[in-house]
């Protein structure tokens, strides 16, 4: 994969050669000294993450440690918060998305997000779930059929609901629900799919499609998802990131690395104690 | 705590090769024909001793007293029965449920027999011409069925109507400022539009007659009735809706918002849809409130005997009014061709509001089938 990893350094470069050759695929996050807080608090400290293009990188850490707050950050999310401030910038592609000149809203389409527990818009059926996302941007879609079975089908649902499209979009199970969350989600056509725990609060099974999912789709989009389950890490990442707090202190990446290397191998011993579960 | 399993007791539960045949479900704590019998045959007893003891024996008398007496009664050998039957904690159990029953069944004993009463004396007046004619020309001395109140439901649907257009949209947009919004002058709005629900209902009226007819120089029409309604309406509906809108999850917000959706149109494509069945019950609980006011419509728009289909010019009648108005022709006198047509006049308001309720059930509904 041409990645290149100096131990003591918390960065992973990908050869400039490489990127280049490869067209710089549209998807490309780089959160730079990225710090967060909520008033006074302060609840990230200094995170330096790239996540490349066509790649699922996953974010790993005990509960508390701010990456979720990380994870809304990249997508404009965080400021909605009353007295949440940040520091730092994101690159998408290149160019800050916290410029002045960007809206919230064209930075959220183009990095979409899917949520711990599964939101389906109640009021409105499966077909306009999916299509939702265009209707509430005000985007044209040339074939919306089209549009719906193919987000369907990348989400693993198609064949469940083919029969009726129109039913009651919260008339589904909670598997069935949350692939529909990413169907709507991939309909918007996002270059980057933040993924919050997608999977804490599912069945096995459905874990298992939506991980599927997350294969099919790695190649057009970039997948960021954070887990608690380290064998899901494991089965789907490429790269990760593990995350650390201590008591008092705002949350920080304490390594990242390949997936394999990261579980296998890590450098650091607070990563070790974790993979291992010695803690968390 | 673990398990000891060289204990043969244990042995016996994990290595279990038959299932043991699978017994009938029982459902703990529901009615069986035998508490049913209890019930009835404690309510006949209890009747029949009372009715020996009060009417006959002692010096009491008096339907209510009997009513109370009797229930007491029933109670009282209920739970003796009970005690026998079944033990003294299922017998308390049985007692504190039945009590409550009766709590319940007789809060229905006042409405039930004010529509009972009202359809009963309304009858007498009430013909197909009442819908249909106004009162041109009817003297008080004529009989009930002369007459009509066509002219009062038209003008209260029509102060309603206008009332809703203003009152709906502006107590509508207060709770979405409150609640989404949550803009600086949130805690101000609330707390005035809490001041607002306490505005006694001819104070309103006495305003939109100081500031409307008198300052701005109009005479008496529906519309200042509208204004004075749409004051009183308001509070109701801004407050119901803000309630409403507070139970829409946070999830819905956030989802449409990471989808790219700017917050003005979350609001209105996702939460005002969600919340729309409460919605339209904020809308009913306004126009309850306002269609029956009284007070604020004699000084706004005084009333008439005649039809008047413009609400913005000239007095205008409405049925709360045609109500006062006809049992003050008739002096209060029971048999009263006037007092009557009153009765008449508040059947009518039942059947309208009636109407209005199921007109706005219809609106609410949603358009999926729920399962």
């Amino acid at each position: 994969m041409g990645v290149e990893m100096r131990p003591d350094d918390t960065r992973i470069d990908l050869e400039a050669a490489e990127a280049s050759a490869s067209g710089g695929k549209p998807g490309e996050l780089y959160a730079e000294n990225v710090s967060a807080w909520f008033g006074a608090h302060k609840v990230l400290e200094g995170l330096n993450l790239r996540m490349p293009a066509g790649h699922v990188t996953a974010l790993i850490g005990p509960s508390g440690c701010g990456k979720s707050t990380f994870i809304r950050i990249l997508n404009r999310m965080h400021e909605l918060v009353v007295g949440a401030a940040l520091s730092g910038s994101v690159l998408l592609d290149g160019v800050d998305i916290y410029g002045p000149e960007h809206r919230p809203t064209d930075t959220r389409r183009r990095i979409g997000m899917v949520f711990q527990k599964p939101n389906p818009f109640p009021t409105m059926s499966v077909y306009e779930n999916v299509l939702s996302g265009l209707r509430l941007t005000r985007s044209k879609a040339s074939d919306r059929d089209a549009l719906v079975e193919q987000c369907l089908v990348r989400a693993g649902l198609w064949n469940e609901v083919k029969n009726r499209l129109r039913a009651a979009g919260g008339a589904l199970s909670g598997g069935q629900q949350q692939r529909l969350c990413i169907a709507r989600a991939l309909a918007v056509q996002p270059e980057v799919l933040l993924m919050d725990e997608p999977c804490s609060a599912l069945d096995p099974t459905s874990t298992r499609r939506i991980e599927e999912t997350i294969d099919e789709i790695r190649e057009q989009v970039t997948v960021v998802i954070v887990t608690h389950n380290m064998q899901q890490a494991q089965r789907i990442s490429e790269q990760c990131a593990f995350f650390n707090v201590n008591e008092g202190e705002p949350g920080m990446i304490v390594e990242i690395g390949p997936t394999e290397q990261i579980f296998d191998n890590p450098t650091d011993p607070r990563t070790a104690d974790y993979v291992h579960g010695r803690f968390g | 705590m673990s398990l000891d399993v060289n204990d043969p007791a244990v042995r016996a539960e994990t290595t279990q090769r038959e299932a043991p045949p699978s017994l009938p479900p029982v459902r703990p704590g529901a009615l069986r024909w035998n508490d049913v019998a209890v019930f009835l045959g404690a309510s006949v007893s209890s009747l029949c001793l009372v009715w020996l003891v009060y009417e006959r024996l002692a010096p009491t008398s008096g339907a209510l007293g009997f009513v109370i007496c009797w229930v007491l009664t029933f109670l009282l050998v209920y739970w003796i029965v009970e005690r026998e039957l079944e033990g003294p904690l299922v017998a308390t159990d049985r007692l504190v449920a039945v009590g409550i029953g009766i709590v319940a069944v007789s809060l229905l004993i006042p409405l039930v027999s004010i529509l009972v009463y009202i359809v009963y004396q309304g009858l007498h007046a009430l013909t197909v011409s009442f819908f249909l004619r106004d009162m041109t020309g009817v003297g008080p001395q004529q009989s009930a069925k002369a007459g009509g109140a066509a002219h009062a439901i038209v003008g209260s649907l029509e102060q309603v109507g206008i009332a809703l257009m203003i009152s709906v949209p502006v107590g509508i947009t207060a709770a979405v400022y409150m609640n989404e919004v949550k803009g600086n002058l949130t805690r101000p709005v609330r707390m005035f539009v809490n001041a607002m629900s306490g505005v006694p209902s001819i104070v309103a009226g006495l305003f939109i007659y100081a500031i409307w007819l008198l300052q701005f120089h109009h005479s008496f029409s529906g519309f200042a009735a509208a204004l004075a309604l749409s004051i009183l309406m308001l509070p109701t509906v801004a407050r119901t809706a803000e309630e409403v809108l507070r139970l829409v999850p946070d999830g819905l917000r956030e989802a449409s918002l990471a989808l790219g959706s700017p917050e003005w149109r979350t609001t209105w494509s996702v939460v005002l849809p969600t919340a729309r069945s409460g919605l339209v019950t904020a809308v009913i609980l306004g126009m309850a409130r306002a269609v029956g006011e009284t007070a604020p419509l004699i000084m706004t728009s005084f009333g008439t005997q005649t039809m008047n289909w413009n609400p913005f010019s000239g007095p205008q009648q409405s049925l709360p009014l045609f109500v006062w108005q006809q049992y003050q022709l008739g002096g209060g006198a029971q048999g009263a061709p006037a007092f009557l047509r009153a009765f008449t006049g508040a059947f009518a308001l039942i059947i309208v509001v009636l109407i209005l309720f199921v007109i706005a059930r219809l609106f609410g509904r949603s358009k999926l089938s729920a399962r």
